[in-house]
């Protein structure tokens, strides 16, 4: 062993900060990875499912026979004959103690309530073999009336999702800041306030859509089981298949081999992973089954879908006085795993950045006879900021005040942080003014505000309106305490190990599943800064229960900074084992070791180092180790976050809106985030860009919906309409970086936030442009027939026809899955 | 999703291609790009017994001069068609229409007869056809027959084509003097169909109208001539006022359906829109 002489002079540049293109994409986008489809077993069997074409209905027979006999097929399932076994998909947030939970067998038993839902499986030699029989199931429903509309579901005497319940509502969750001690009493408030604001907002239903549909794969061995899945949760999945099938957790390990895309839409455990491990064990042979994408827009979970009433009380002179929210959340016919702390999680964010002194939350969860609705992207937290956003608007018109003016009036100032608000939370830090103003420059505020002056004047046909969202979010869910008082049923700990290899090089296995956010780039900047390695000597393990064997998976904003932060403490451990090494290498005391650039050395003793590859090696080989060391500097760590983190942001639009046809152009668009400090920012630039797209999305494209039998008429991407890069702008983006003092990266979170603020600053666009013509609010997506409309007609553009576009040769879901009946083709003629 | 079983015939020839036809069974499905019909088989919405594939006809692809037409044959490939010096000469109006099918890729497989053939009233080429007086050259059993453009499209995806017939080629009458042209669509998303657009190609004269022709795309189950509006400009001063006027019209005689994208009454409104902007722009206004 000898020490190394000729270390650079120059320290290697830092990792952090640095905008590395992402070490996986090249594996990700030329396809040399396996995907879940990918995989071949020998003797795999495939499965199709049978689904519900009617919305609500008693199943009286099931026909399997012919399925049964149609040549490849092995078996035919239905959810009689699985009964027993199935049990009940989970859900794991119980948000009140008297929460409604209906049960959700994977495959319907006795009833279907959605259209869509499983009612029997094929098992089938090939895949073709097993979709050509799922026409031959015969199965009779008796009808039941369909519960499609929320306000009307919660009305005296409505017609019911499931007969066997007493009403549509499953939760009435509350938060009263009066109540909590968080702030004064928000009925008195409002009784003192001189101007109050009462809006009905929508927050329509819309459809992740992630690139990779899902699939399944499930090998038994024995008593034992694989299943690959495209997951974001291969961890819960597996705490929950065990408990869900009763197979044992010890015999069950999950992978989440490289996901394309989740958005939340694969924070789940699905009727198919269920069903999938049944037939497997059933049948003894590995299964295989992958979704369509008509079958995955109609059967993977939704997301949004709340009417929320929101009422806002000030003074004349602008100062907020109190917040009222009352929110109906559709939950779909079942409630899957997180469906009710969706709109619970928005408790905690319809404040916003600003000092409301009451506030009052209420949320009634809703039943209807739609697919289920879960975490898409923010989950809660833009359906708050958009009800906020889109309220502070509507009150600076109501008292003739600059809406920019209004939010500064009362925001949080920058000297205040932490800030602990009306709704509990304490928020960490920030500057809403600094981003604020560097938005404003981005987007060349003042000259667009002359333009808009300059076309309203001119009765120009295109109008050009400007809007303004701010934003913060809870991010990097979530200190376990919290989550136990919202009772929540696990904690929000994260989990890293890292393995130092003989020859130097670095295993980091991570318990945060990726997806396609650039986990293994990221990780490995963290950690070669850490340990001092370079770059390209440090692998990121992931997704597999049995190398990866505890964690939380990923979702709301968590895995750098819940993540990332166990995997810089596990370096941290590392860092001390390897020390103890070093110095009794060279014959020093620990105290007197300095690390710097991954080389332990002896202050004021030039040239006795040791690099912490080469401790990697003496260690391995154990010949000569400190006494009572055992043989091993590798480290685990375990992070629970104190608290949230907090990122913020300023968001700018600029629409134009052409009156004469209601079409909609953004023009130009801005943002400042503040996401703290930044480890890639190629990364988050791109994260940025995506939340946004999708964002944007909810404004003016995106919408899931059904038609008045309960089909769901967007069931193909011709009329889910998800944006390309063609439809949207440039993107001029900016930062300011306020550390998070929570964990020890000081980064807040990114993954939702463009998606969180550009909803409201888009609308708000829109609505700018024309409020002079008289418009007062305009329903999302803002389609051209709906500012049409609301132009021409007064209201909010209304509800749109039902009919899928006639466009591909007419083929909507109407045809190809539902049931239609003269009222499902309202509108449509074809 | 995965289609139904179905027979595949990969002729040759136009000859081949008919007899493929013929023997095909009872349901039998031209394939020329595969953009529509490939979609609609793997929805299941068409299990046809057969399905007959033109791509290996080298006979149907290309442009040639024809004197006072051009002929476009029925699989030459939309990409192929608008970067054709004849199309672009002759007839800018459908290289404009064209430039707006879909998206590269769908404009790199998908073909000017298989679009025409489909007559999705959504879909941008018929009304540009139809505008421009297009004949259409079929081949059957029979030996081949021309029909001109107002005869083709009979009702919603539903053309004069006979069954065993085969569309090979479209004749597209140059047109000479002073045309101005242009295609007005209307989507929500760039590769979408229209959810309305007006096909225009005017006439100049001595700062008048002479002569107007307008398609009106999705605006029934067929496209539609705008014979009212070609009316009440034909002959008219060319003015902004002239031309908004008679826009107005441009509705009539129209049945649009209602959807997602827009309702009847919307789709008329916007018509009337359409027709004045494409006509404006048309007339070099």
């Amino acid at each position: 062993m000898t020490a190394v002489e000729d270390r650079p002079a120059q320290a290697p540049e830092r990792e952090v900060g640095k905008a590395r293109r992402r070490k996986e994409d090249a594996r990700l986008i030329t396809g040399a990875t396996t995907w879940t489809d990918n995989m071949v077993l020998p003797g795999m069997l495939h499965l199709a499912v049978v689904r519900s074409p009617v919305a609500h209905g008693k199943i009286t027979a099931i026909d399997v026979s012919a399925a049964q006999e149609a040549p490849g097929v092995v078996a035919v399932l239905t959810g009689r004959d699985v009964a027993d076994e199935q049990g009940s998909l989970p859900c794991a947030w119980p948000v009140t103690p008297d929460m409604v939970n209906p049960g959700h067998p994977s495959i319907a038993v006795d009833e279907v309530n959605h259209v869509g839902e499983a009612v029997a499986v094929i098992v089938a030699r090939s895949k073709v073999a097993a979709q050509d029989a799922v026409e031959l199931v015969d199965v009779d429903y008796d009808l039941l009336p369909a519960v499609l509309d929320m306000e009307a579901a919660v009305a005296e005497g409505a017609r019911l999702t499931h007969d066997h319940l007493e009403s549509n509502r499953s939760f009435h969750f509350v938060f009263d800041g009066g109540e909590a001690g968080t702030g004064s009493d928000t009925e008195q408030a409002f009784a003192d306030a001189e101007v109050v604001v009462s809006r009905r907002f929508v927050q329509q239903r819309l459809i992740p859509a992630f690139m990779e549909p899902r699939s399944v794969v499930v090998q038994p061995q024995g008593d034992n089981y694989t299943m690959w899945s495209a997951t974001q949760v291969p961890h819960i999945l597996r705490v929950m298949l065990a408990m869900v099938t009763g197979v044992p957790e010890h015999k069950l390990r999950v992978v989440a081999p490289d996901v394309g895309g989740g958005f939340g839409g694969k924070l789940q455990v699905t009727p198919e992973e269920v069903i999938s491990l049944l037939v497997a064990r059933r049948l003894g042979k590995p299964v295989k089954w992958t979704e369509s994408r008509s079958e995955s827009l109609m059967t993977a979970h939704h997301g949004r879908d709340q009417i929320q009433y929101i009422d806002i009380a000030s003074d004349r002179e602008g100062n907020v006085k109190g917040l009222r929210c009352r929110i109906l959340a559709d939950m779909g016919a079942y409630l899957r795993l997180v469906s009710p702390g969706v709109p619970v999680l928005g408790a905690f964010m319809f404040n916003g950045i600003y000092k409301f002194p009451a506030y009052r939350f209420e949320c009634d969860g809703v039943f209807t006879n739609k697919v289920p609705t879960d975490a898409y992207r923010g989950a809660g937290r833009p359906e708050a900021t958009f009800a906020i956003e889109r309220i502070m608007d509507e009150l600076a018109v109501e008292l003739g005040m600059d809406p920019l003016e209004l939010r500064r009036r009362n925001w949080i100032k920058a000297e205040e942080f932490p800030f602990t608000t009306v709704a509990g939370m304490t928020y960490d830090s920030g500057d809403y003014e600094t981003a604020t103003q560097k938005a404003l420059e981005l987007i060349g505020y003042d000259e667009l505000r002359a333009e808009q002056q300059h076309r309203r004047e001119s009765g120009d046909p295109v109008q050009l309106g400007i809007g303004v969202s701010t934003f913060t979010e809870m991010c990097g869910l979530a200190p376990s305490r919290v989550l136990g008082s919202l009772s929540y049923g696990a904690g929000g700990w994260e989990q890293a190990s890292i393995r130092m290899l003989p020859t130097g090089k670095v295993e980091v296995v991570t318990g945060s599943t990726p997806h396609g956010q650039g986990h293994e780039t990221a990780w490995s900047q963290l950690v070669a800064d850490r340990l001092g390695v370079p770059f390209e000597d440090v692998e990121v393990l992931h997704g597999d229960t049995s190398v990866a064997p505890r964690g939380m998976d990923t979702y709301g904003s968590r895995s750098l900074v819940v993540g990332g932060a166990a995997v810089v403490q596990a370096a941290e451990k590392v860092v001390a084992k390897a020390r103890k090494v070093a110095a009794h290498l060279l014959e020093a005391s620990e105290e007197d070791l300095e690390f710097t650039n991954g080389a332990f050395s002896v202050r004021g003793t030039p040239g006795a180092q040791l690099a912490i590859q080469e401790i990697a090696l003496a260690t391995f080989a154990a010949h000569n180790l400190p006494d009572g060391m055992e043989p091993s500097i590798d480290a685990d760590a375990t992070f629970d976050p104190e608290n949230f983190s907090f990122p913020h942001g300023t968001h700018i639009c600029a629409m134009e809106v052409d009156t004469d046809t209601g079409a909609v152009r953004i023009r130009k668009y801005a943002c400042v985030d503040d996401v703290g400090t930044i480890v890639n920012p190629l990364i988050v630039e791109g994260q940025i860009h995506g939340g946004l797209a999708q964002g944007i999305a909810q404004a003016l494209f995106e919408e899931a919906v059904y038609d008045a039998d309960g089909n769901l008429t967007t069931g193909t991407f011709v009329d889910y309409l998800v944006p390309s890069a063609a439809d949207l702008p440039h993107f001029d983006t900016g930062n300011t970086v306020h550390e998070a003092p929570g964990n020890p990266i000081g980064a807040k979170g990114v993954g939702e936030a463009g998606t969180i603020a550009s909803t409201p600053a888009v609308v708000n666009a829109a609505l700018d442009a024309v409020r002079h013509l008289g418009v007062r609010d305009i329903r999302m997506p803002l389609t051209p027939e709906r500012v049409w409309r609301a132009l021409h007609d007064g209201g909010d553009g209304g509800d749109r026809a039902t009919a899928g576009s006639n466009a591909y040769g007419g083929a909507s879901t109407e045809s190809t899955t539902g049931v239609s009946t003269p009222a499902s083709s309202l509108g449509g003629d074809r | 999703m995965i289609p139904a079983s179905f027979g595949y015939a990969r002729p040759s020839t136009v000859e081949q291609a008919v007899q493929a036809l013929a023997e095909g069974g009872d349901d039998v499905k031209v394939m020329a790009g595969g953009q529509s019909l490939i979609p609609v088989m793997r929805l299941r919405l068409a299990a046809p017994e057969t399905v007959v594939d033109l791509s290996q006809v080298a006979e149907l692809r290309g442009v040639r001069d024809d004197g006072d037409a051009i002929v476009i044959g029925a699989m030459t490939t939309h990409h192929d068609v608008l970067t054709d010096p004849l199309v672009r000469q002759f007839a800018p109006l459908v290289a404009e229409a064209t430039e707006t099918v879909a998206d590269r890729q769908t404009r790199a497989r998908g073909t000017f007869g298989g679009a025409l053939a489909h007559a999705d009233p959504a879909g941008d080429l018929p009304a540009v056809a139809l505008a421009l007086d297009a004949e259409f050259v079929l081949a059957g059993p029979g030996g081949r027959r021309t029909v001109p453009a107002a005869g083709f499209f009979v009702d919603y995806l539903t053309t004069a084509l006979e069954e065993g017939e085969l569309l090979v080629e479209i004749r597209i009458p140059k047109l000479s003097g002073e045309w101005g042209v242009r295609y007005e669509k209307f989507n929500r998303v760039a590769q979408a169909w229209s959810i309305v657009a007006v096909a225009a190609a005017v006439r100049r004269e001595d700062g008048h109208i002479a002569e107007a022709r307008i398609g009106l795309t999705n605006m029934g189950p067929t496209p539609l001539r705008a014979s009212a509006v070609e009316a009440a400009l034909a002959g008219a001063e060319a003015s902004p006022e002239t031309i908004a006027a008679a826009a107005r019209a441009a509705a009539e005689g129209t049945s649009p359906t209602s959807d997602l994208n827009a309702q009847a009454d919307y789709r008329q409104h916007l018509a009337q829109v359409l027709t004045r902007r494409a006509v404006t722009a048309a007339a070099g206004m």
